[in-house]
């Protein structure tokens, strides 16, 4: 369906000021207070308007796996946690190793029509860690990819970490390594540390986080490039990207909403559902990433969403998955973490969740509520405090720590490209086309 | 016993215990006499699901439900429907529908017991006869029954007792049993490794560690050597067999240092010459063979209790 021409009025922006929306083929037309319009009115009964959330970390499964994931049912799953853009990680199967399965993704999310799908291609062939993918391929195909990861593997051979830092200098890409020295963590279950000890589950230690982010800083101030870290979940690995950006090294880092909220005490139970690479850590863990997130060492949240089907964690320990969904929980899990804990506003929560990511991914149509911009935006009830349902998910894949939870914040609305994709929280039936 | 699992002995509070390793005696004494075997689970189905290789404690388990008068289907998992991929949840309940109201439990992931139980996969009881690196708690108790057998002061606690437990604490499940058990009974633990094989955040527990084993052996009423796996060498967790064992092995001088009184102990199966030499596993003073035997009899009270047995038969009873 082509969009629909509206006005929102009466919401609230991020900062606290009431606001009126004009919305035309699309766009941002008009912001301001009292806007005069003859448009269709959308009533925001004084909720708050956000720009979409951008998500550069997912893991929507298709191709290969669709029984977990398809980029249509993430889309769903995205919309509905308020998000207008994701990044779809490599790791599928095939490996998005090659501009035919990057721009397969790419025509997938625009079949979809509910947010923008960005591929996020590999850094080496099969994500195997022996040889470059074709990056400049990737990034010069229809699907454009600017950011390269291997993520579920590390880029541990230093070489091949340099080379790909270098190659991507020149179409200004990113490499988003996912920091996990192998060699430490040859079938590791979960943080290594008085729980691991307890609980008899060979344990993941810190510094094979903090040791290849070190070494990655290191690189690439040396080689002059971006970095992004994936998934920053130690006390330490905060410290060193603090420490970096402190030298003015462009280093980017993202931290999981899980990763904000959930200690390695839960492991106890030996519900796999705790189960997440990288693993859960300590309490000091959670309150040193949260104040990473605040004061911006940190740059964005992202979801690390990773849909699994119900007998990979239906199981014993050892023989689950690694992974959890977070798209449709990731904006009241932030809330409850940062918000509700008075360390963040919902002015900081858009940068972290929306704007940054948008520039890190050089998303130029999101993460603003700019005239002349995508009407990429969504309204949130942030009052409201919901129980959180497996049941419920849009997702394929029920794999959600939260169940049983109750958070703060809803997503009621959300609009990509004008389009009214999310009605009070479910679906319109409406796409982008 | 309050639960209707036993899977890990933190869940025990010291009375159980005690419960159990008085039960253990009276079972003892019972089928030392003139009675065998107890008609107390006649018609009582119990399963040993053994996914990991351990002759010994299938062997123990079954030979203690038989004692019980229990039907015991045995499942390893080499050459079954588990080396075709079936996963622990299908095996329990197949074996469950074919009438298992106990499950033995030997896996190699840590936890496998505590899922099998707390699903709501299965409804049986499950007792835990290991769990990867976690607990082996059944171990640990006629650890603790056979030390309690050898000091008859210390017949309701363990405290003044010092004992030690030496070599891969970072791998042993039984280490983890023992340090609980043993110092929840009041005994003084002492934990002797080399520190590549003990474990990250070991001083939360309730333990003395330490790296020098011929610094304590004179103090101990009690040595436990583990058994030192060889594949470890390769991980780099030490240099050689050979350095070990001068290290850390139980054997010569070390042994001479032992206390008479002390007693020693080995879960099995023992390297000899690696972590105790064959003079100290047959010095007067080593329990090996009866730890073996106590198993049997420990076993036999945990599945009395576990399936609804409130009384022993009195003697006498014709099966």
């Amino acid at each position: 369906m082509s969009t629909t021409d509206f006005i929102l009025k009466n919401a609230v922006m991020a900062a606290g000021v009431r606001v009126d929306i004009e919305v035309r083929e699309g766009r941002i037309a008009r912001v301001g207070s009292e806007i005069a319009s003859e448009l269709p009115l959308l009533d925001g009964y004084g909720k708050l308007v956000l720009p979409g959330l951008v998500d550069l970390h997912t893991h929507l499964r298709e191709p290969g796996k669709e029984g977990s994931e398809t980029i249509l049912s993430g889309s769903q799953a995205a919309i509905k946690g308020g998000y207008t853009a994701l990044s779809a990680m490599a790791n599928t199967f095939p490996v998005a190793d090659t501009a035919g399965v990057v721009e397969q993704v790419s025509r997938l999310g625009k079949e979809a029509g509910l947010c923008d799908v960005f591929p996020i291609g590999a850094v080496t062939v099969g994500l195997k860690g022996e040889s470059l993918a074709e990056l400049s391929a990737m990034a010069q195909s229809a699907a454009q990819v600017r950011i390269f990861s291997d993520d579920g593997k590390c880029v541990s051979d230093p070489l091949l970490m340099r080379r790909a830092l270098e190659y991507v200098k020149s179409f200004g890409g990113v490499i988003a390594q996912h920091a996990q020295e192998p060699s430490l963590t040859l079938d590791s279950q979960m943080n290594e540390g008085v729980m691991s000890s307890n609980l008899g589950l060979k344990g993941w230690p810190s510094i094979a986080e903090e040791s290849i982010i070190a070494r990655d800083i290191l690189m690439a101030h040396y080689v002059k490039s971006r970095l992004h870290i994936c998934h920053l979940t130690t006390k330490g690995g905060v410290e060193l990207v603090r420490w970096a950006k402190s030298q003015g090294i462009a280093v980017t880092a993202e931290v999981t909403p899980h990763h904000l909220y959930l200690t390695d005490d839960l492991v106890s139970s030996y519900n796999p559902i705790y189960k997440v690479n990288p693993p859960l850590r300590t309490e000091s863990d959670v309150q040193a990433l949260r104040v990473g997130l605040a004061d911006g060492t940190i740059d964005i949240v992202a979801t690390d969403h990773a849909p699994h089907p119900s007998e990979e964690k239906d199981c014993e320990w050892n023989a689950a998955a690694f992974g959890m969904i977070g798209l449709e929980t990731a904006l009241s899990v932030v809330v409850a973490a940062m918000i509700e804990t008075g360390q963040m506003d919902w002015s900081t929560l858009v940068t972290r969740m929306s704007s940054a990511p948008a520039a890190i991914g050089g998303y130029k149509d999101h993460g603003s509520l700019d005239v002349g911009q995508p009407a990429n935006f969504i309204i949130v009830d942030p009052s409201v405090k919901r129980a959180i349902n497996k049941g419920d998910s849009f997702s394929r894949s029920t794999n959600t720590p939260f169940h049983g939870l109750t958070l703060p914040a809803s997503v009621l609305h959300t609009f990509y490209r004008g389009v009214h994709v999310l009605r009070d929280g479910q679906l319109t039936g409406n796409k982008y086309e | 016993m309050r639960s209707s699992h036993l899977l890990s002995v933190r869940d025990l509070s010291v009375a159980e215990v005690l419960e159990i390793l008085d039960t253990a005696r009276e079972l003892s004494r019972i089928t030392d006499g003139a009675m065998k075997k107890l008609p107390t689970l006649r018609g009582r189905t119990v399963v040993n699901l053994f996914f990991e290789d351990s002759t010994r404690t299938r062997l123990s388990f079954e030979a203690a439900a038989k004692r019980l008068s229990a039907d015991v289907i045995n499942f390893t998992a080499k050459g079954s429907s588990v080396s075709k991929g079936e996963s622990l949840k299908d095996t329990a309940q197949t074996l469950e529908a074919m009438g298992a109201e106990l499950i033995i439990l030997r896996h190699g992931t840590s936890g496998a017991a505590a899922r099998l139980a707390e699903s709501g996969w299965i409804k049986s009881h499950v007792v835990n006869a290991g769990d990867g690196m976690h607990e082996h708690p059944t171990q640990a108790l006629l650890d603790a029954f056979t030390i309690r057998e050898h000091f008859p002061n210390h017949d309701r606690d363990f405290q003044g007792l010092r004992i030690a437990i030496v070599g891969d604490i970072l791998h042993s499940r039984v280490a983890r049993s023992n340090v609980h058990l043993l110092s929840a009974l009041g005994a003084e633990v002492v934990l002797i490794a080399p520190p590549t094989l003990m474990p990250i955040g070991v001083e939360s527990w309730p333990v003395h560690v330490s790296y020098n084993l011929d610094a304590e052996i004179e103090s101990l009423d009690a040595i436990m050597m583990l058994r030192v796996q060889s594949e470890r060498m390769n991980d780099a967790f030490f240099p050689s067999e050979r350095e070990y064992a001068r290290d850390f092995g139980l054997g010569g001088v070390r042994l001479r240092s032992l206390k008479k009184e002390a007693i020693i102990l080995h879960p099995g199966p023992m390297n000899r010459g690696l972590e105790i030499s064959a003079e100290s596993a047959d010095d007067a003073r080593s329990v090996i063979r009866e730890q073996v035997s106590n198993g049997v009899v420990v076993r036999m009270a945990v599945l009395y209790l576990l399936m609804g047995g409130t009384s022993i038969p009195t003697e006498g009873v014709l099966v």
